[in-house]
């Protein structure tokens, strides 16, 4: 049975883009393109791993992987967060709250693929 | 019935009742834990101002004056705020110099000269003693209202019985033995006495307590409040002068600005306010809350001045009573004798509370200004030999005591009864104001010599006695009266009421006038013939420059000479005893960290401090004269003394540029946090703004890479894709740019590095012109496009480019939230008086109200999920709204959400001349 991931973001073409990219690794997907899209298709969809971007509508991606850590039954899930805030301490808050990864946008392709399985491989 | 030795004993319990008081503060302050070190206990005891003149005597000003009362309260209540300034000032040096009296103040003043202290002293017992027998008359005269009304029915205070000038003595007695154990109790350097204010400061709640209660009896019970009191007063003859100030109601403007500065003046210098005032001053900080609660006490004692005299006035027609005598005599007549026993404690405590200040005032001067140089300088000899000089002081003091009280009751006895109270106080306000100009001007002007004080005092007190207490006595029979009618020897010029030929002044006015005139104007032009002595002008020093000096620094060094520490101890010991000496002594050696019993010889510093504590004991000329004689003086010139003065002088000045550099530098320093704050913010803000365009600038680069390796990872992408992916990429780009561009353009703007063309424009080829840069779009959203102009349309100036980018923005935004299927978008252009109206309508999606001002905000966008992300930098409306500015209108929002947004700006028709030109 193949890995499920959640992608949330709110920009069109880079959902398209990481779709097609995870796709092509025959992984199931689900999109959320708001915080609040994102709460509920993490308990809808029960995804494996999260591709979280950081600025979003009503919540952002800090607040839901700060609430995923913040619940036991959600501790299996890994985040990736991705995100255009590429300040030092935007990535240190990031992987203090509990984030498994964080890549700042543009990313790389190659990386992010490789990324994704090697989390998912453990 | 309440028989006169129930009066009695009650006046007995009420001075016990007093005892009991001062006997608790002062031994709270023996314990260190003061009651009365606070401001409104400071504040009370100044309130022994209001004497039983205020008591009764304000009444029965009152009745015959009308408002004629009131200056004796407005002139305190004017000076109250200088305070601040003048009485801490005094207060300070009091303190430095451990002066403990007007008399040593003065004479301290000019020089420690003992001669200028004595005749301070003589003017104030001279003065003040018609005031202290006042004091005595309003007693005896309350317990004959009280005891006579009992007695019969018929309303009538006239008939004063022998028997009760026994009772006036009985209470003299009494108050000259109060003023005996709390002022005399034990000699101090400082002359506080804890008890005597506490006591004070209850008598003053007391007095005010009884005269509201009376007040509010009368106007209330009696009458159904002033207004009933005063529409039933309309049918007195007197009461159309009541409420006026003219000659007919006898007291004129004339009056009221003398008698107002007259009462500004005493309430600092009669000698018992400067005792309560200055010397018994726990704190100089005090003083601050006192400007405004003592003006409030003279409020609140006043308020029901003027409808008892009325309800007076009604009650006994026919002047059949003292109108002093109303406020016994009101109730009284009711039946109401307890009300009546009340007002009469009432009374007796604003008697009694002055005439035990007063007599311990004026047994400090007695005996330290008057008593003591003439046994120092008399009987020299016997009086260095006397081993113990304490108990002979304190006898003087109490022999003084005694002998002031008995003289105002023979006083009383012989003159003041025949006078109204007013009348008699006044006499010894005038008498105190004497005092004004060697103080005030010793406090301020460096010029003022003693011979200066000398003569300005000496005349003034002559000129005050020939034209007040001399006509007094003349009328009351001491003195022929043709005195008053024809002059002093029959010269005209010499009559005390029209002093040189001026008339039309009334008595006390015209003495005012006179003895202030002949006092300011002697002393100022003596003390500029005069030379200083090299002590006065080193007094002068630091008089007036006081707030600069510690006590320490205060102590300056005068004296060139050695003496030994067993000389001085027991110089001291003499006259402040053994205790206290050591007491001094070990204080001395604990501030300067040194054993004062291992020296030997001790330097000018400890002299001088030896001198200050001797002069709270008796006084600073007397203490002067003691020290040299035990101190081996070594002549010091002029030109040294000079020298240290201008020492000190400089010093003063430096730590004057000193402080004012300090403050210089600190304001400096907040100056400089407020740049360094705002350079933070901007700092702050200018990050933000990098951090941001970054993050704008990551996410279009994000597609871009992302499809382009795509692309490049996998060649074998059917076509579709292919194109798809590149138009992405394509569509980024132009996002980039645009993103770029605009960035630009702001940046451009906001650092007015923006070049503008400004031409007269038809702004109506602008909207039409956009609605054709953007008919594709609107054809894509199938939007309706209308625009409504008026006729004639005035040209604007303005840059065509840039407004055109404006409407590109608006119009655009429009398009993209309006209406998906029935999208409707109008601009309309209104010509209003100055300036050109234009409003981009739609009837999209709305804008909610708190977003409506974030809109112009940089890159905040609206986000509406049901919409999606909208495209666009988040900078346009920032960069069209600064267009506007620039062009002098303004843009702004009106919205419905669901219902559609107007988004309107105005273009004035004429550029304002300070911006015409762009920086």
């Amino acid at each position: 049975m193949s890995k499920k991931i959640l992608i949330v973001d709110d920009e069109p073409s880079i959902v398209i883009s990481l779709e097609f990219l995870m796709e092509q690794k025959g992984y199931q997907l689900e999109v959320a393109r708001t915080g609040d899209e994102a709460m509920q298709a993490i308990h809808d969809f029960k995804p494996d791993l999260v591709l979280l971007d950081v600025m979003l509508p009503h919540k952002n991606g800090f607040e839901i992987c700060q609430y995923m850590r913040s619940k036991p039954e959600l501790a299996d899930i890994k985040i990736i967060l991705l995100t255009a805030k590429g300040r030092k301490q935007d990535i240190e808050k990031g992987l203090a709250i509990g984030a498994d990864e964080y890549m700042t946008k543009p990313f790389s392709t190659k990386q992010l693929v490789q990324t994704v399985e090697n989390m998912l491989k453990k | 019935m309440l028989p006169n030795w129930f009066i009695f004993i009650i006046s007995l319990l009420y001075l016990g009742l007093l005892f009991a008081i001062a006997y608790y503060a002062d031994m709270r302050a023996d314990q260190g834990r003061s009651i009365i070190n606070n401001p409104y206990i400071y504040a009370f005891s100044l309130a022994v101002y209001c004497t039983a003149w205020t008591f009764y005597g304000s009444v029965g000003r009152a009745a015959s004056t009308g408002l004629g009362f009131l200056p004796v309260y407005i002139g305190p209540t004017i000076i109250a705020p200088l305070w601040l300034l003048v009485l801490r000032k005094i207060v300070r040096i009091c303190k430095q110099q451990h002066i403990t009296s007007i008399a040593d103040f003065i004479s301290s003043r000019y020089g420690k000269s003992p001669f200028l202290g004595g005749i301070v002293a003589i003017i104030a017992v001279v003065g003040i003693i018609p005031y202290i027998s006042l004091q005595l008359k309003a007693i005896s005269n309350s317990y004959g209202i009280l005891t006579s009304f009992l007695g019969s029915a018929d309303p009538s205070g006239q008939s004063l019985n022998s028997f009760f000038g026994d009772t006036a003595f009985y209470i003299a007695i009494l108050l000259a033995a109060f003023a005996i154990l709390f002022g005399t109790r034990h000699l101090d350097a400082s002359e506080r006495h804890e008890g005597l204010v506490a006591a004070i400061a209850f008598e003053s709640i007391i007095k005010l307590l009884a005269f509201l209660f009376v007040g509010i009896f009368v106007t209330y019970f009696l009458y159904d409040g002033f207004g009933d009191i005063f529409t039933q007063a309309r049918r007195l003859p007197e009461f159309a002068r009541f409420l006026t100030i003219s000659r007919d109601s006898g007291v004129d403007w004339d009056q009221w600005v003398w008698i107002t500065l007259l009462s500004l003046l005493a309430v600092m210098f009669l000698p018992r306010q400067f005792h309560v005032s200055v010397v018994e001053n726990v704190n100089e900080k005090h003083i601050q809350k006192a400007i405004w609660l003592f003006p409030l006490y003279l409020f609140l004692i006043n308020v029901f001045v003027l409808p008892i005299a009325v309800a007076g006035l009604l009650h006994f027609p026919g002047n059949t009573v003292d109108a002093d005598t109303f406020v016994l005599a009101l109730p009284l007549a009711e039946g109401h004798q307890w009300i009546a026993l009340f007002v009469f404690i009432g009374g007796l405590s604003a008697a009694t509370s002055m005439v035990i200040v007063a007599t311990i005032a004026l047994s400090i001067m007695v005996s330290n200004n008057l008593v003591m140089p003439i046994l120092l300088r008399v009987r020299a000899l016997q009086i260095s030999r006397s081993k113990d000089l304490t108990r002979p002081l304190l006898m003087i003091r109490r022999g003084s005591i005694i002998v002031l009280v008995l003289w105002a009751y023979v006083y009383f006895h012989v003159v003041a009864e025949y006078y109204t109270l007013v009348s008699i106080g006044l006499i010894s306000f005038t008498a105190a104001a004497q005092f004004a100009p060697a103080i005030i001007g010793g406090i301020f002007w460096r010029g003022g010599t003693r011979n200066g004080a000398l003569a300005g005092l000496i005349a003034g007190s002559l000129v005050w006695a020939f034209t007040l207490p001399m006509p007094f006595a003349a009328q009351a029979g001491l003195l022929p009266g043709s005195i008053v009618t024809e002059g002093l020897f029959g010269i005209s010029l010499l009559r005390p009421y029209s002093f040189l030929g001026l008339e039309g002044l009334d008595p006390i006015s015209n003495s005012v006038f006179w003895s202030l005139l002949f006092n300011t104007g002697l002393y100022v032009v003596v003390s500029f013939a005069s030379r200083a002595s090299i002590l006065e002008h080193s007094q002068a020093v630091m008089f007036i420059e006081s707030p600069w000096y510690t006590a320490r620094e205060g102590r300056y060094q005068f004296w060139r000479g050695t003496s030994s520490i067993e000389v001085l101890q027991s110089l001291l010991t003499r006259f402040i005893g053994e205790e206290n000496t050591k007491k001094a002594f070990y204080e001395y050696a604990r501030i300067h960290e040194t054993d004062w019993q291992q020296q030997q010889q001790v330097d000018q510093e400890f002299i001088s401090y030896a001198e200050q504590l001797l002069t709270g004991a008796i006084g600073a000329a007397s203490a002067r004269a003691m020290i040299s004689s035990v101190v081996k003086e070594e002549p010091i010139s002029v030109e040294e003394m000079m020298g240290i003065l201008n020492e000190t002088q400089q010093a003063i000045s430096q730590k004057k540029t000193l402080e004012k550099k300090s403050r210089e530098l600190e304001q400096a320093t907040t100056e400089l946090k407020q740049a360094n704050a705002r350079l933070l913010e901007l700092d702050r803000l200018k990050d933000d703004f990098v951090a941001t365009v970054t993050h704008e600038l990551r996410t279009p680069l994000t597609s871009v890479r992302a499809f382009a390796e795509i692309l490049f990872d996998n060649p074998d992408l059917n076509t579709d894709q292919k194109n798809n992916f590149l138009n992405i990429i394509i569509k980024e780009s132009e996002r980039l740019t645009r993103l770029i561009n605009q960035v630009l353009d702001l940046q451009k703007v906001e650092s007015k590095t923006m070049e503008w063309e400004l031409t007269d424009i038809d702004f109506s080829e602008i909207v039409v012109e956009s609605f054709e840069a953007c008919s594709q779009l609107a054809n894509e959203k199938n939007v309706t496009c209308e625009t409504a102009f008026p006729a004639r349309i005035p040209r604007i100036p303005g840059d065509r480019d840039r407004l055109m980018q404006v409407m590109l923005n608006l119009i655009s935004n429009s398009i993209k939230f309006a209406k998906d299927d029935s999208g409707k978008v109008s601009v309309k252009i209104a010509v209003k008086k100055n300036h050109l109206r234009v409003d981009v309508v739609d009837n999209g999606i709305g804008i909610g109200k708190k977003d409506q001002q974030i809109v112009f905000e940089k890159f905040r966008q609206i986000n509406t999920p049901d919409v999606g992300k909208p495209a666009g930098s988040g900078l346009g409306l920032t960069i069209a709204q600064r267009i506007i500015e620039y062009h002098q209108g303004s843009l702004w929002v009106k919205s419905t959400p669901n219902k559609g947004s107007t988004f309107s700006f105005t273009l004035p028709f004429e550029r304002q001349k300070e911006n015409a030109l762009p920086t």
